[in-house]
């Protein structure tokens, strides 16, 4: 057991399914001798060399549609989109492309690629460079889609996502590269589409992505505080999504909430509702309650963007007054 | 190893057979539209031959093909079966993608045909992915990107020739010009006045030839295959050719004269100029000239005939192909 941060994690989830798969390559902007923007990426090159570990000239649509064209033919790509916003320069290929073409040949191709992207807020770095895009990929048929919380789960879901046989987009937060975490010592394999209870309780389920997962959990510490027992679920994976595990613990607490970042409308949380609406609608005590980023660009200011995700205390704030 | 050469005998015969049955196909496909048994929409290649089998024939067997929305010919061309490619635009459960893909997404990837493409230069980027693989895998093998004119315009066209570019890959670009991008004409959708120009901006070389003269593809086709496959990199060839149908089934040809298509399709047919060339060099006789005509339209009608008898595409399995 070691403690590792999230973004030493990341660099060490790919190095583990590098060793194990010699074909595996890597495509992205400034990921070798600069080691990631993010510092993501460091030591990769060094280990690995620069025909596998491979700097691309800014071109979002090159990189996501080279690692198709590569992982259809033989040489699986772990893919790096800078920032999650930046999908949006290549929508076509994620979108259109990746996520279409096995079922548009009737599964004649497989297409195993690792999109690896920063995603989220709380950096200051405004409108284009802070969105939690995580709905813009999961209304994707065909595309999977994760969100580690921990370094751990950053090593185990990286590892899950190369394995795979499907595109999976793997959503790293900006906001928590820097936390530490204890990494198990070995070979730290996943499964796609299991959630975790992170936190056990009785009188309500907070469903919480990435970043949000922290702050629940510190919402449900200062809930504990007033008497309410939270029960937090960190999703982890959205496509697969568990809905097992929110329907079991639904019924035991009898309310739901969600802390979500991305905006408002569309957010994953709202197609859990749905699915705990039409499933499990005779064990709600009470009402689905979505705690959300309204519906707008990310401001940049200090002030509003700490205003716009949910923070810890709106968090509280916003269980407390429906729970009371 | 060319998989045939036109310039030869036993080539000529195969080349004439897989244009003729290009074109028989497409025409079997216009009329079986017009008795209302084929749905959706097509876009038809007839009067664009030459392109398909002069670069189809350059490539050797395992060369892997990347197409467009137009992509019969490079499939029939590139080896694919007409029975599967009859079930697949009729809708049956034994096409190629087994009624998911329809006309515009036909992929037959044991072959090496990795897949038509309903996106405008949306396989540019894969071929330049696929190319990359080669490279990665040292297999030798050399891709061939069919893309129109109208592609040319589109911005993966330039991060497809630029990464080919600097990573020196075993790509093909084939530029099928056939003078119009829909209904607007190339002249007044190419700045600076010619689409093989822009292969300097890449420090790639350009070649334009006639893509009504089989013979001029293919020779120009294969030095370019010749040298991807030494590793020399990139080409870009623009073959001017013509469309003589509509862009799809719902072009009324508007913004062209019947004097235009007329012209075209009396002097410079690719297959009244190629079967002139054939029994000139003395490569077939007339009498072998009509057999190949009778070979290809039998085997169309047993094609068709086969496919109509095949069951419809199995709603049983309507989700199977999303996901792995």
């Amino acid at each position: 057991m070691a403690e590792m941060s999230y973004r030493d994690a990341i660099a060490y989830g790919i190095a583990q399914e590098m060793r194990r798969d010699p074909r595996l390559v890597m495509l992205g902007e400034d990921i070798a001798a600069a080691g990631g923007v993010f510092k993501t990426t460091v030591g990769l090159l060094e280990q690995f060399g620069p025909d596998r570990v491979r700097d691309t000239p800014i071109s979002e649509q090159a990189i996501l549609g080279a690692a198709m064209g590569a992982a259809m033919t033989g040489i699986p790509v772990i893919a790096e989109i800078m920032f999650s916003d930046f999908i949006a320069v290549c929508f076509d290929i994620l979108a259109n492309q990746m996520a279409k073409t096995r079922y548009m040949t009737g599964g004649q191709v497989t297409v195993p690629v690792v999109i690896r992207t920063h995603n989220g807020g709380g950096a200051r770095f405004g409108a284009q460079h802070s969105q939690s895009v995580e709905n813009w990929c999961m209304m994707i048929p065909g595309l999977k889609v994760v969100a580690p919380s921990t370094p751990r789960d950053v090593v185990g879901l990286m590892a899950a996502a190369v394995r795979d046989p499907d595109p999976v987009v793997f959503l790293e937060h900006k906001s928590l590269l820097a936390t530490k975490g204890e990494v198990p010592e070995g070979e730290i394999v996943d499964e796609l589409g299991v959630a975790k209870v992170v936190r056990e309780g009785t009188d309500c389920t907070i469903v919480a992505l990435a970043l949000m997962v922290p702050r629940a959990l510190q919402a449900a510490e200062r809930l504990a505080a007033e008497g309410i027992s939270a029960e937090v679920i960190d999703l982890r994976s959205l496509v697969p999504l568990d809905t097992q595990t929110i329907l079991s613990s639904v019924a035991k607490t009898g309310r739901l909430f969600t802390v979500e970042e991305n905006p408002r409308l569309c957010g994953w949380g709202a197609e859990i509702a749905s699915i705990v609406g039409h499933e499990a609608f005779w064990d709600l005590d009470g009402p689905v309650v979505r705690i959300t980023t309204p519906h707008i660009p990310l401001p940049a200011a200090e002030t509003l963007e700490d205003m716009a995700i949910p923070s810890v205390d709106r968090i509280y704030k916003e269980i407390v007054e429906v729970m009371d | 190893m060319p998989k045939r050469d036109p310039t030869t005998p036993d080539g000529a015969r195969r080349s004439l057979l897989v244009m003729w049955t290009i074109r028989r196909f497409e025409e079997a496909l216009e009329e079986l539209f017009a008795r209302g048994v084929l749905h959706g929409t097509m876009h038809l290649s007839i009067g664009q031959e030459a392109v398909a089998e002069g670069v189809a024939a350059a490539l050797d067997e395992g060369d892997f093909i990347t197409s467009t929305h137009r992509g019969h010919g490079h499939a029939i061309a590139h080896g694919a079966d007409l029975e599967r490619m009859f079930a697949e635009l009729l809708m049956k459960d034994t096409g190629y993608c087994r009624g998911r893909g329809g006309s515009m997404h036909i992929a037959d990837v044991a072959a090496g045909n990795l897949g038509a493409n309903g996106i405008v230069a949306g396989s540019m980027t894969i071929a330049t992915g696929a190319a990359f693989s080669q490279m990665m895998q040292g297999t030798g093998k050399v891709v061939a990107c069919f893309f129109g004119d109208g592609a040319a315009n589109e911005g993966a066209f330039h991060e497809s020739l630029n990464l080919a570019g600097i990573w020196s890959l075993p790509v093909v670009f084939v530029c099928e010009n056939n003078q119009y991008g829909m209904s607007m004409a190339v002249d007044k959708a190419t700045a600076g006045g010619s689409i093989v120009r822009r292969a300097d901006a890449y420090g790639i070389p350009g070649v334009r030839v006639d893509g009504n003269d089989v013979v001029d593809v293919f020779r120009n086709t294969s030095e370019a295959v010749a040298r991807a496959r030494r590793g020399e990199g990139p080409i870009l060839i623009e073959a001017v050719t013509y469309r003589y149908r509509g862009h799809s089934k719902s072009d009324r040809n508007l913004y062209r004269t019947v004097d235009e298509i007329e012209q075209w399709r009396k002097s410079r047919d690719p297959l009244d100029r190629y079967e002139a060339r054939v029994i000139d060099e003395g490569w077939l006789t007339s009498d072998q000239l009509e057999e190949c005509r009778i070979e290809a339209r039998d085997a169309v009608r047993r094609a068709v005939e086969a496919a109509f008898r095949a069951p419809d595409a199995d709603p049983a399995d309507l989700v199977g192909a999303a996901y792995a």
